[in-house]
């Protein structure tokens, strides 16, 4: 490659020799020659420890794949250490999985030993692992999520420290596979969920709970505000004037919910705000359709204070919900078919959250979600509605 | 018939002499020195401090769980001791990035403004602007822009491969990447306008790659491990995942969508990479014909010789394996039994929900008669709320050159486009004009696959030809037998 601050590239000719259209490399080079040659023809495999696979082809071929978590954010160093690991132990070939971890493939249970070893032993001087391994089977594997304060313009919340602070947490369970199934955690920094944390067994969302301001001075310049005015789901948004004549717009404030889509449209309307920014807990969707069809996760906790830099509320809260649900459900049973085997009642009492009215629905299709049966389960909060209209 | 790796081995071939693109070799293609590589030693890094106090986000560096801040202090490390030379942009944008963290940290807001408008001459999509708006105090990061690099197919890398983009990007950027982005892209995070085009260059000369999608256009389409690696697989993911970005170049590089359109291909009813709940075209592997039994492996599940869910539940004792209550009791259409010596399945009843496969993976496999489900119209929440998607085709075999694929996706391409508002994702459009104005448009039939239930309200719009005698008529005519 061409050294120089332009390279080869010739800024006053932009379009010489220009190649475009060509879509990624064929991805049939990158994979290691084990892969190739069994390319279809698995049989089966197994876990053979916690971040241990071992895949076995028709032919008798067997390939052991090391799995290690991954920050997402990652340097180019760290990535050079990667390749200096696959290059010794993987003949300079590894891939990475949907959420953020590295496996490294061998051909041989030695090798793939010795591997495990070397990444469980490599740590930054000040003591976290650089290639934790783990993430397997009934396990919590990596969080998949968002840019939050890194690189966002949007966030409500950072991304990368809070899944520092619940990973640490829950070290023994990506360690060890010892929940009753997978328990798939993932974040975003706000509701445009770049994460897709909506179908996650816990989700933590990042969401502004203050109305836009609206930059007057700016806003008829750098915005098209009709545009500012559709972006809104709700109709918050109105044309107005300001006391100078110029265009704007005003916000009907209760009508907000807070989504951001004006921000989105329009750099004159920001949310972010230190006090009103907070982070959601929602819990129990998934996205396989292993024995129950994929599901939405449901929203338990309507806002825990955003505290850097270690976010102790979102931390213990999360944590909560795996011990309680590790220690109750049936083997196999994901979170969420645990929560609507025992009712949604028992689960707020068993992981100790409290329901409020911020949980019931008021968006399209709330009454969807309404119970319309008498089957039900007392727990306390029951007693408590029924002493409020003296029912007891 | 499923693509063999001599077909495989041939096809690449092909492409590559087609694309021109080029065997890698890092040592052809490097920018540093393996003495400017190698430039600093685990005790400078002990000793290592930024220029900024960042006193809160070093809290993050302690725990087992992999640190993000000590890797961006090693790059920042790494930068300080390069050559002047050897960098086109700062080379303390990785001090700068703490440093403004540490600040929102403090905050607890962004700092990074809105947008900005920056990209490669003739794409639409692939760059992010994005500037701080404390330029004064953080001057290296003051523009940081992000481009999205198209990952190969389930991200499988070569070591050449990656080091050559490593450098590429210490370079001509901060050195600071996502590994990977939500949608699957190859990110580089942070780099200046000016760099942009010579990156761009770079890539598509040197490296034969691409850049992926952003705005309004097709994102860059991802898949599952698919048949590489994995005994579930029905579908050549890769394969579908590479024809499909390939044929849809122009749509992913200018943006002429109302939204964003994301293409996802799973092997398997499991869904690794996530296709029903987030995109808005999801190819999910599945097969009509019998589950493959092997009745002497059930046998040795039910003797606890085999471990249950290929041993991924080992770190707890569950007790003996109990074939009832694991698998026929939990099977979704009850179409299973076991006798105590033989398991029958009853494969017309099956939905291919995967658990007895999973949970017995030796003893049973898919079918062999295989292809794919298709279905619509996932998203997140943002607008309308989040959607998962609707199943639409119950069955398509998938080959090369997969012509009906695409077929079916130019329809809908004819149609979203056309008739979605601004920001409307393809699940909305569908939500807002109906499911059966959809079927039209793709040129298939309701069937009750398509629903959990049928409707409850009779409200049916009928169409005028769908009724006797049509809507024609007049108020003389109906007075004739009906006085005022």
């Amino acid at each position: 490659m061409a050294l120089g601050k332009f390279g080869y590239y010739n800024p006053d000719k932009p379009l010489e020799n220009r190649l475009t259209d060509m879509g990624p490399r064929h991805y049939w080079q990158y994979f290691p020659p084990i892969i190739k040659k069994n390319y279809g023809k698995w049989l089966y495999h197994e876990v053979l420890e916690p971040g241990v696979l071992v895949h076995v082809s028709e032919t008798g071929d067997r390939c052991y794949t090391v799995r290690v978590g991954g920050a997402r954010l990652m340097s180019v160093e760290h990535i050079r250490e990667i390749c200096d690991i696959a290059d010794k132990y993987c003949d300079g070939y590894l891939r990475f999985t949907t959420r953020n971890c590295v496996e490294f493939m061998t051909d041989s249970e030695e090798k793939a030993k010795a591997l495990k070893e070397d990444l469980m032993s490599r740590k930054f001087p000040a003591g976290s692992h650089k290639f934790p391994v783990g993430g397997t089977g009934k396990s919590i594997t990596n969080i998949v999520h968002t840019q939050g304060w890194i690189h966002c313009h949007t966030p409500a919340i950072d991304a990368s420290g809070i899944v520092k602070s619940v990973m640490d947490e829950l070290w023994d369970y990506f360690r060890n596979m010892t929940l009753p199934a997978k328990v798939r955690v993932a974040l975003a920094c706000c509701l445009n969920m770049c994460g897709a944390v909506h179908c996650s067994d816990i989700a933590i969302l990042g969401y502004h709970r203050k109305p836009p301001v609206i930059d007057d001075e700016v806003i008829d310049k750098v915005c098209e505000l009709p545009l500012v005015v559709a972006a809104c789901p709700t109709g918050a948004v109105g044309i107005a004037k300001t006391k100078e004549g110029r265009g704007t717009v005003r916000i009907k404030e209760e009508r907000c919910m807070f989504c951001g889509n004006c921000y989105t449209m329009c750099m004159a309307t920001p949310l972010a705000d230190a006090e009103g920014d907070c982070v959601v807990i929602l819990a129990g969707g998934k996205i396989s359709n292993r024995g129950t069809p994929p599901k939405f996760s449901k929203v338990v906790v309507p806002a825990l204070p955003s505290n850097p830099p270690r976010w102790p509320e979102v931390v213990q809260t999360v944590k909560k919900i795996v011990e309680v649900y590790a220690a109750n459900a049936n083997k196999y049973e994901r979170l969420g078919d645990w929560a609507e085997r025992i009712g949604w009642e028992r689960f707020f009492e068993k992981c100790g959250l409290t329901f409020t009215e911020h949980l019931l629905d008021d968006y399209r299709l709330a009454y969807d979600t309404y119970r319309t049966t008498t089957q039900f389960k007392f727990t306390e909060d029951a007693w408590e509605v029924s002493r409020q209209v003296k029912g007891i | 018939m499923p693509l063999t790796p001599e077909e495989l081995d041939k096809i690449a071939k092909e492409v590559a002499e087609e694309k021109g693109e080029k065997e890698l070799k890092y040592d052809k293609l490097r920018y540093f020195t393996d003495e400017e590589l190698k430039n600093y030693t685990d005790e400078d890094l002990k000793k290592f401090k930024i220029k900024h106090d960042i006193s809160m986000i070093e809290e993050l560096e302690k725990g087992p769980w992999t640190s993000f801040i000590s890797d961006i202090k090693r790059e920042a490390l790494h930068r300080s001791k390069l050559p002047e030379d050897k960098m086109m942009i700062s080379k303390e944008v990785c001090e700068d990035l703490l440093g403004q963290l540490e600040l929102s940290y403090h905050d607890k807001e962004t700092h990074w403004k809105h947008g900005g408008i920056v990209g490669v001459f003739g794409y639409g999509g692939g760059v992010i602007g994005r500037y701080s708006d404390v330029p004064d105090k953080f001057p290296g990061v003051a523009h940081f822009h992000t481009i999205r690099v198209n990952q190969p197919a389930s991200k499988f890398y070569t070591t050449d491969y990656l080091r050559t983009i490593c450098d590429l990007w210490e370079y001509r950027g901060s050195g600071l990447t996502n590994m990977h982005g939500s949608t699957g892209d190859i990110v580089f995070l942070g780099t200046t306008t000016e760099q942009l085009e010579p990156i761009f260059y770079d890539l598509t000369h040197d490296l034969t790659q691409d850049l992926g999608g952003s705005g309004s256009n097709l994102r860059t389409p991802s898949c599952c491990i698919g048949k590489a690696r994995c005994e579930y697989a029905m579908i050549d993911t890769q394969d579908m995942c590479y024809e499909m970005t390939m044929h849809y170049q122009d749509e992913l590089h200018r943006p002429a969508f109302p939204y964003k359109f994301k293409f996802k291909f799973s092997g398997c009813p499991n869904d690794c990479v996530a296709a029903i709940a987030r995109s808005d075209m999801a190819y999910i592997g599945t097969w009509k014909d019998d589950i493959r039994i092997d009745q002497e492996a059930v046998k040795a599940y039910v003797g606890g010789e085999l471990k249950r869910n290929a041993g991924d539940m080992a770190g707890r004792d569950w007790g003996p394996f109990d074939i009832k209550a694991e698998v026929i009791d939990l099977c979704p259409s009850q179409c299973m039994s076991w006798d105590g010596n033989k398991l029958t399945i009853d494969n017309k009843e099956c939905v291919r929900c995967m658990h007895c496969i999973n949970t017995m993976p030796r003893a049973l496999r898919v079918g062999t008669d295989t292809g794919c489900s298709i279905l619509f119209g996932s998203k997140a929440p943002i607008l309308e709320g989040a959607q998962l998607s609707l199943l639409t085709i119950p069955f398509m075999y998938a080959e090369r050159p997969y012509d009906n694929l695409k077929d079916l996706a130019d329809k809908v391409f004819e149609w979203w486009p056309e008739e979605g508002k601004n920001r409307e994702r393809l699940g909305e459009l569908i939500q807002r004009q109906g499911l059966r104005v959809f079927l039209e448009k793709i040129g298939v039939r309701a069937i009750p696959q398509m629903v959990k239930e049928p409707r409850s309200n009779p409200y049916i719009f009928w169409k005028e030809e769908d009724v006797p005698g049509g809507w024609k008529r007049t108020i003389a005519d109906y007075r004739k037998k009906h006085a005022r």
